[in-house]
């Protein structure tokens, strides 16, 4: 039997983007028919096409928001990363070091972070705030992951750069860094989702109205004037960020991982 | 047990009458070269080693690999094979007697090839092969002469782009290879290298190392547990048995190199198998003991 793309003579991008999108288009297809033939008030759920009609009459309030919420989530990625790999490379360099600090960084994983924002926006201004929070969300997985890849380097590898008489830089940026990377690439793709959440749940704490207000201030804003299609608007862009940071950090990955790893390589020869 | 005697051309015992081998001059001018070559590159006197958790890997064993020389290792799984090119290679010590070394501890010095081609899966196959000149300090430029010649000693010349997952079995295990000489070391290691290969790409890389051996005149140590391949590749075999692992039985193998195309087929190399698979029973019947 011939596959679906062959019948068709559809490119192999179509076939493979096809079915997600259809469902997708079927669903929307269905809410919007639903909300249209029950006669569904937009209090209770808007349809499709007024969300979308409220994304484009109120982008003057929802998407600078989005601005200030991605530029958080970014910057909190971003440090996430420094702190997350370089601790992680001490940790493999010095024992001590994993000793002395992994208990700290297991306390900050494991207490939520809606009962530590109250905390930072009590010591820190709230942009700051929502930061740090967001920081400390994506931190961990991106350390652990980092962490475990640089310690599970091939045992023989290991055994070749001693024979080689390498030295603990060489093995580290030859052998344990690359080994690492599609552990760090993982924890990456887990902690750019993580640091949305983080900062979407820390702009709900602090609460931060005016110009530098996110969009999880625009929702809680939207909720208390039942003003639901913006509400949903906003909900929106919050999903398209996060995909979008899912997205980008999945082409990072297959560029950087495209020809040796069996999770991004196509089939072997 | 092996001593600085062993391999001397007067008492290696031939299994077969001398009239019955058609090419006794060569036989003999084999076993020449053993004895010509006894210079030992290292030598492990009355060795033990005992791992962390109490194991007796190795006890009391004396070993020679002199210059030159092509000698194998075989013997039953965990008679300490393996554990013998660690301590020679320096990834471990002995836990008593002596291991003394008559080359330079330095990086160039020991190729070792795992029984897993053991390639870094990101690198191209230039870069796994470069490896050992770039932790030298050495850089890609100056590199790509000596790089691309021993790819080409290794039927590689056309892959050096390619990256480990593109490549079949063998040739990932050539490239293993090539890493290990391209510093030319004066003594290679060689752990199980084709065990999990088939027969033919087997036989193939038995040649292809045969010929390399002639070619670099690298002495080789060689970890197997098929009698058929030790008596194929070697000029000496080592049989060993295990708990705790030691030599039981030396095997002068005195065929001529390079060997003959019918070698594998010839009555010599019959009877050389016979000879080393009754020591290997011997083995395994100590260790029912």
């Amino acid at each position: 039997m011939k596959p679906f793309g062959a019948i068709w003579r559809l490119p192999r991008w179509a076939v493979r983007t096809a079915p997600p999108v259809l469902v997708f288009m079927a669903m929307l297809a269905a809410w919007e028919a639903y909300v249209r033939l029950r006669h569904v008030p937009a209090y209770i759920l808007p349809s499709p096409s007024l969300v979308l009609e409220t994304l484009v009459t109120d982008r003057g309030t929802l998407f600078p928001a989005l601005l200030v919420t991605l530029k958080t989530t970014l910057g909190a990625l971003a440090a996430a990363v420094l702190g997350g790999v370089g601790l992680a490379v001490l940790f493999a360099q010095w024992k001590w070091v994993e000793r002395s600090f992994l208990p700290f960084a297991i306390v900050l994983q494991v207490t939520p972070i809606i009962a530590i924002a109250p905390l930072l926006l009590i010591y820190l201004e709230a942009p700051s705030a929502v930061l740090v929070c967001a920081f400390l969300v994506a931190f961990f997985p991106i350390l652990s992951n980092t962490a475990l890849g640089l310690a599970s380097a091939d045992r023989n590898l290991i055994d070749l750069f001693k024979l080689y008489r390498a030295t603990r830089w060489q093995t580290l940026i030859y052998l344990r860094l690359p080994a690492a990377l599609p552990y760090f690439l993982g924890g990456l793709r887990i902690g750019g989702g993580l640091a949305l959440i983080g900062a979407i749940a820390a702009e709900l704490a602090a609460g931060n109205a005016g110009k530098g207000a996110g969009l999880a201030f625009r929702i809680a804003e939207a909720g208390y004037r039942l003003n639901i299609p913006r509400m949903f608007a906003a909900l929106t862009l919050i999903s398209a960020a996060g995909i979008a940071i899912f997205a980008a950090l999945s082409v990072l990955s297959a560029a950087l991982l495209g020809r040796w790893h069996e999770s991004a390589a196509g089939p072997e020869r | 047990m092996l001593d600085s005697s062993c391999g001397r051309a007067s008492d290696i015992a031939l299994p077969w009458p001398v009239w019955a081998w058609p090419a006794a001059l060569d036989a003999y001018d084999a076993a020449m070269m053993v004895e010509l070559v006894t210079k030992p590159l290292v030598s492990l006197r009355n060795a033990g080693k005992i791992y962390k958790n109490g194991t007796v890997a190795l006890a009391g064993l004396d070993l020679d690999v002199r210059e030159g020389e092509f000698l194998t290792l075989l013997g039953p799984s965990g008679c300490g094979k393996s554990t013998i090119l660690r301590l020679i290679a320096g990834l471990d010590s002995v836990s008593s007697g002596t291991l003394t070394r008559g080359l330079a501890r330095d990086r160039a010095s020991i190729g070792f090839v795992f029984q897993d081609p053991t390639l870094m899966p990101w690198a191209s196959v230039f870069d796994n092969v470069f490896l050992g000149l770039r932790l030298q300090g050495i850089s890609r430029r100056d590199a790509a002469p000596v790089v691309n010649e021993v790819l080409a000693l290794v039927g590689l010349g056309a892959e050096a782009t390619a990256f480990p997952r593109e490549l079949s079995g063998g040739m990932r295990m050539r490239v293993s290879i090539a890493r290990a000489l391209v510093l030319h070391p004066p003594l290679l290691l060689m752990d199980e290298p084709f065990a999990a290969l088939d027969e033919t790409t087997r036989f193939k890389l038995n040649d292809d190392l045969l010929t390399l051996h002639g070619e670099l005149a690298t002495t080789i140590v060689f970890v197997t547990h098929s009698v058929y391949e030790s008596v194929y590749l070697s000029h000496r075999i080592a049989v060993m048995a295990a708990r705790p692992g030691r030599i039981i039985e030396e095997i002068a193998i005195s065929a001529p190199s390079p060997r003959a195309k019918n070698f594998r087929t010839s009555t010599a190399y019959a009877n050389f198998c016979a000879q080393a698979s009754l020591a290997l029973q011997g083995a395994m019947d100590e260790v029912l003991k």
